[in-house]
């Protein structure tokens, strides 16, 4: 907002929307709209993890398309350092994606069965003619032992090997180009515990290396608590509270927060905390409830949360959160 | 270890192809079998100037209708042609209709079908004319184009191929569409992949397998249509032996000298069951993921 020449955020989103339309039936003219991505606004510092936390169908996928623009948004302002590329064409797009890239949740899928991991992993190089064959080779070789790979694996296709090498295949693949935003579309919740942890300190040492920003979408609190920095929680397809990983675990103030954190299962049998049962199911997304998306499961709804939608507004330079109850 | 075992062993040349064979033959025997006829048959027909004992044009009113034997090994036709030369001449005639049949019908198939399953606008025009094509029986469309044009091997070609098209068309199409849903065609877009790229190096290769699969079936049948339109008096010209055209002069004489049927028809049998246990086989090998020890 000053004169000075500030850095732009690696990532800054504004309003974003993705309404699918769902076709009418043959008698009746009603336009049915499905809000998977409602209203959605975040920054994402330069070296930062946002971590994306929600339940199933609640759109954290959809938003994270939507910003590759794989899903063309239905409104709103994505801008990549600074950068708008909501309307980018898709040719146009093609340069930016050298500092976008993505990292897919399941590692079976996304990686063609037709082609050799080094050529997966060099493919964004080709695309980018990033230096000569030769080169190119030494950095698939140096990707590949970057993400614990063995460079003499380059040979074997996708389907020879395990779960969590295959990840590692599509982060080295996501890191080929040297982006400085990653997007995490729960790129662990595919693979066992254990190798959840290797992958996910994987991902830490490379953003201490290379000062990537992630925007880690995730439905696991112990894996998003480990790896973020900020938090965002979403509900049916709005951000409902949005504060550091410190004040989120601490002072969970969204009942939705609440009850979601207090679902996490805790080690010891004797250390027992109030569980908070919510009743009733996700609404749907089709033409959801006026008003507060949570107020027909929420605990502490008033009259207001019916009819009015609590914006996210900050409670401090760390914490937001949408809700009319909380001041 | 393991890795420079399996580089060391192929490289040891041919020790290794016996031994690639030998997997080969334990997995995929029929294919096998299949193959091995189908290379006979055609090292057969290609070398039929030199192979055949007779010139197959060549009338020979003495020996009219003579059984097999010992100087015809298949016997001879009503005006004395020796049937075993003519089956290997006839034999080059349906591998060349065999071939280019479903060479084109490929080619041309894999084209329109990747344009229709990529483009929605495209798919539309499109498939409403492979559906229109799809309601022409075959055999009268080239009825119809053979009378219409002078008879020749080229025609025929023509007129086995237009109906073969929207098949391959379907198939390519129906892959395509599936193809495109694949995540890993989202990540190579997500990486800068350009549409030439994406549609040679991502969607073709995972149309390749069903489509050469489908290929030998188009083969098999083509050399089929053929017969059935040289039977019919409609497709290559009666003076070129095709097999089609050697069974039908052959039909007149059935009671009194079937070996003028039996022998081509045993060709024609063999040609289009070898192609059709040959390509059963291949799908399969074609899968990088069923094929990893067979390398």
């Amino acid at each position: 907002m000053s004169n000075q020449v500030a850095t732009p955020p690696a990532l800054d989103v504004v309003n974003l929307s993705k309404h699918y339309e769902l076709a009418g039936s043959w008698f009746s003219n009603k336009q049915a709209l499905v809000y998977a991505v409602d209203d959605v606004s975040f920054t994402l510092g330069r070296g930062e993890t946002l971590g994306l936390v929600g339940e199933s169908g609640c759109g954290k996928s959809t938003l994270g398309r939507t910003i590759l623009r794989l899903v063309e948004p239905t409104s709103g302002t994505i801008r990549l350092e600074g950068e708008d590329i909501t309307a980018l064409s898709a040719q146009e797009m093609i340069a930016r994606r050298q500092r976008l890239q993505v990292i897919f949740q399941d590692p079976y899928s996304s990686l063609n069965p037709r082609m050799r991991a080094g050529e997966i992993v060099g493919e964004p190089l080709t695309n980018f003619n990033r230096g000569t064959a030769a080169e190119q080779d030494e950095r698939i070789a140096f990707l590949f032992k970057r993400v614990g790979l063995r460079p003499d694996q380059r040979q074997n296709f996708p389907h020879e090997f395990s779960g969590g090498q295959r990840q590692r295949l599509g982060i080295a693949r996501a890191l080929a180009l040297g982006p400085s935003v990653i997007i995490g579309d729960e790129p662990v919740s595919a693979l066992d515990v254990s190798v959840q942890a290797q992958v996910i300190n994987l991902m830490m040492d490379l953003q201490d290396d290379y000062a990537i920003s992630y925007l880690f979408i995730a439905h696991d609190l112990s894996v998003v608590r480990h790896i973020s920095h900020r938090i965002a929680v979403m509900y049916l397809g709005q951000i409902v509270e949005l504060a550091t990983r410190q004040e989120l675990f601490e002072r969970p103030q969204h009942p939705y927060t609440q009850a979601l954190l207090a679902a996490v299962p805790i080690s010891h049998p004797r250390d027992r905390r109030k569980r908070i049962t919510l009743k009733g199911d996700v609404e749907s997304p089709i033409n959801p409830p006026a008003g507060c998306r949570f107020h027909n499961r929420c605990p502490h709804a008033v009259a207001v949360c019916s009819q009015e939608r609590p914006p996210l507004r900050p409670l401090s330079q760390d914490h937001a959160v949408a809700c009319h109850l909380v001041v | 270890m393991t890795q420079s075992l399996q580089q060391g062993l192929s490289h040891s040349g041919l020790s290794a192809t016996r031994a690639g064979l030998r997997r080969l033959w334990r997995r995929y025997p029929l294919s096998l079998i299949g193959g091995f006829v189908l290379i006979s048959l055609t090292v057969l027909s290609v070398l039929a100037p030199w192979l055949a004992p007779f010139d197959p044009f060549e009338m020979n009113v003495v020996d009219r209708l003579r059984e097999p034997g010992e100087e015809y090994f298949f016997g001879t036709d009503a005006y004395g042609r020796d049937l075993f030369s003519r089956t290997l001449y006839g034999g080059r005639i349906s591998l060349l209709i065999g071939l280019s049949v479903a060479g084109l019908s490929t080619l041309i198939g894999l084209l329109i079908g990747i344009l229709a399953g990529y483009s929605r606008s495209a798919d539309a025009v499109l498939m409403r004319i492979m559906d229109g094509l799809m309601a022409i029986p075959g055999i009268l469309l080239a009825i119809a184009l053979m009378s219409l044009a002078r008879p020749g091997i080229g025609v025929v070609v023509v007129a086995i191929t237009i109906p073969e098209i929207p098949r391959v068309v379907r198939l390519v199409r129906a892959v395509v569409l599936s193809v495109r849903e694949q995540v890993y065609i989202q990540a190579a877009i997500a990486t800068g992949t350009r549409l030439p790229r994406l549609m040679l190096k991502h969607i073709l290769p995972n149309t390749l397998a069903p489509l050469i699969v489908q290929a030998t079936y188009i083969a098999a049948s083509a050399v089929l249509i053929e017969s059935y339109l040289s039977f019919l008096g409609v497709g290559t010209p009666p003076e070129v032996p095709s097999w089609g055209n050697i069974i039908a002069e052959g039909r007149l004489y059935v009671q009194i000298a079937p070996w003028n049927i039996v022998c081509p028809s045993v060709f024609l049998a063999l040609m289009v069951l070898s192609i059709n246990m040959l390509g059963d086989g291949l799908r399969d090998m074609l899968d990088p993921r069923l094929q990893t020890r067979v390398r």
